[in-house]
């Protein structure tokens, strides 16, 4: 009794931070198959020594079938036709990993690699800047263009994975992915970004807020392509700043946070954003605790206030990596130094 | 079986054709369709950096990408950095490796060394923070990383 006991909390805990509906409903499939005591019999898992046919069959992820489409169109065709078992591929930094796990079982690849006109950074008429879903992360942590319209973005590049996995790694992919650990989101969600995303039915835009819906999950229907990201253009007097504490260089963050902040010409504070990653299922913005700040000189006890507070609107999770108390310490000293360079930057700023 | 498509990848500057199923990794295609064994598997899911090649110039895992996504790139592995190697003419970082240390079993080593040449192409004159930086994403169980970072040191030296 004790060990169905111990197996069925071990499955809600599975079930309740296993990031990905496909993970989820695997769980749910074997869980029904333990209960009903009859053994494993996916024909996934082998006992066998991996390298017994290993001659014959080297292949990690199970099969499925793959489609190169060249133009948007096309891809776009394959999504209509396919719905939610075409999945598209983009940088596969995430996607590749959980098949080899044989995690993720797509039944069709839609490889957008081969679409260059979904890869582009390009400033906007209005100041903002537009960043093709395809586009590279090393290309937009290298790009002038993002450093000049987006510097947020630029300086959170370096604290996603590594070189390797940046140099593969896509802007709109890992979005698109809505891990809630990971950066890009975060960001999105602090700079107010546009998610422009395309169908057969047509094209429609999803600002950010509304974008990432639960974990691993966004607003995406499963025939839509997200296509373009634009971020608005910088205001006057703003000062923008992420931080985030990981155990090692590019593991993903125990807790993140990132802030915007801008003063008005009385240097008083006109709009402050704070939104922390890796702290529940979607990014968190904060709302009640930041609007302590509004219409005042921003000082270093304000600011201890403010971080003091966040915790009220934040329900962090606890696990192997970081326990609840530990999540919500970093969550306050975070909030603290964000704000802190938010808000120096937005006092030096310079037209 | 699923249906197989043809592909020609280029590797160290010689064409490969090969007819291969979209889920072929193409570390595998790497090691066992073309039997470049330099490029060692570590993890297969893209954390410890020892499958790490050059695609089209830029250092990734080869764990993580499909063989069938390299159809038409060049790719650089271990092997490319010296094509008949002695002792004597080893690529200065395959040298500094050897002289300070870097490696002990050396199953890591092909991964960091292709991490690093384009690295120091980029920035020849690296802090010791940036080397730090750039290593994190390669695993090393052996050395501590410490010689692997003076042996960075040495090859930028050597290559300047």
């Amino acid at each position: 009794m004790i060990y169905l006991t111990k197996h069925l909390i071990f499955t809600y805990l599975l079930l309740k931070f296993l990031p990905n509906r496909d993970w989820r409903l695997e769980v749910v499939k074997r869980e029904r198959t333990y209960l009903r005591g009859e053994k494993h019999t996916s024909q996934e898992i082998s006992l066998q020594p991996p390298t017994a046919n290993l001659q014959q069959n080297p292949m990690k992820p199970p099969p499925f079938k793959y489609h190169a489409p060249t133009t948007l169109d096309e891809a776009l065709s394959y999504f209509a036709e396919y719905g939610d078992e075409a999945k598209p591929l983009a940088g596969g930094q995430s996607l590749i990993p959980a098949m080899n796990f044989r995690l993720a079982q797509p039944e069709l690849l839609i490889d957008l690699n081969n679409i260059p006109a979904l890869a582009y950074i390009r400033a906007t008429d209005n100041g903002g800047l537009s960043i093709g879903a395809m586009t590279r992360q090393r290309q937009v942590e290298r790009s002038d263009l993002v450093a000049k319209h987006a510097p947020l973005i630029s300086s959170t590049m370096p604290y996603i994975a590594h070189i390797q996995i940046r140099n593969r790694g896509t802007f709109g992919g890992s979005l698109a992915h809505a891990d809630p650990s990971s950066e890009l989101p975060a960001v999105a969600l602090v700079l107010d970004a546009s998610f422009h995303v395309q169908s057969q039915r047509g094209r429609r835009t999803i600002p950010a807020k509304q974008f990432f819906t639960d974990l691993f999950e966004t607003a995406l229907a499963p025939d839509e392509l997200l296509i373009d990201i634009t971020i608005p253009a910088k205001p006057a007097r703003t000062g923008y700043a992420f931080d985030e504490v990981a155990r090692r260089h590019g593991d993903y963050a125990l807790v993140g946070a990132t802030a915007v902040v801008t003063l008005d010409q009385a240097g008083a504070c006109q709009q402050a954003q704070l939104v922390f990653l890796s702290v529940g299922p979607r990014p968190v913005a904060i709302t009640q605790a930041t609007s302590m700040l509004h219409g005042q000189t921003i000082t270093p006890n304000l600011i201890d206030t403010v971080a003091e507070a966040v915790n009220q609107e934040l329900d962090p999770p606890g696990d192997i990596h970081a326990s609840v108390d530990y999540r919500r310490h970093l969550a306050k000293v975070l909030a603290r130094r964000v704000l802190t360079v938010a808000v120096n930057e937005a006092r030096d700023y310079k037209r | 079986m699923t249906e197989k498509y043809p592909i020609t990848i280029t590797i160290n500057g010689t064409e490969y054709q090969r007819e291969v199923e979209p889920r072929l990794l193409l570390s595998d295609f790497i090691r066992h369709e073309v039997g470049l064994t330099g490029t060692h598997v570590g993890c297969e899911h893209g954390v410890c950096g020892t499958c790490t090649i050059l695609f089209d110039g830029e250092a990734v895992r080869s764990c993580i990408i499909l063989a069938i996504q390299a159809n038409g790139h060049e790719l650089k592995t271990v092997e490319g950095l010296t094509p008949n190697p002695t002792l004597e003419n080893l690529h200065p970082l395959q040298a500094s490796f050897r002289e300070a240390h870097g490696l002990q079993c050396g199953f890591c080593t092909s991964g960091f060394l292709m991490t690093l040449e384009p690295f120091l192409a980029e920035n020849p004159n690296p802090t010791e923070m940036e080397i730090r930086e750039i290593l994190s994403g390669n695993i090393c169980r052996c050395t501590g990383y410490q010689h692997i970072v003076e042996a960075v040191k040495l090859a930028a030296e050597k290559m300047r």
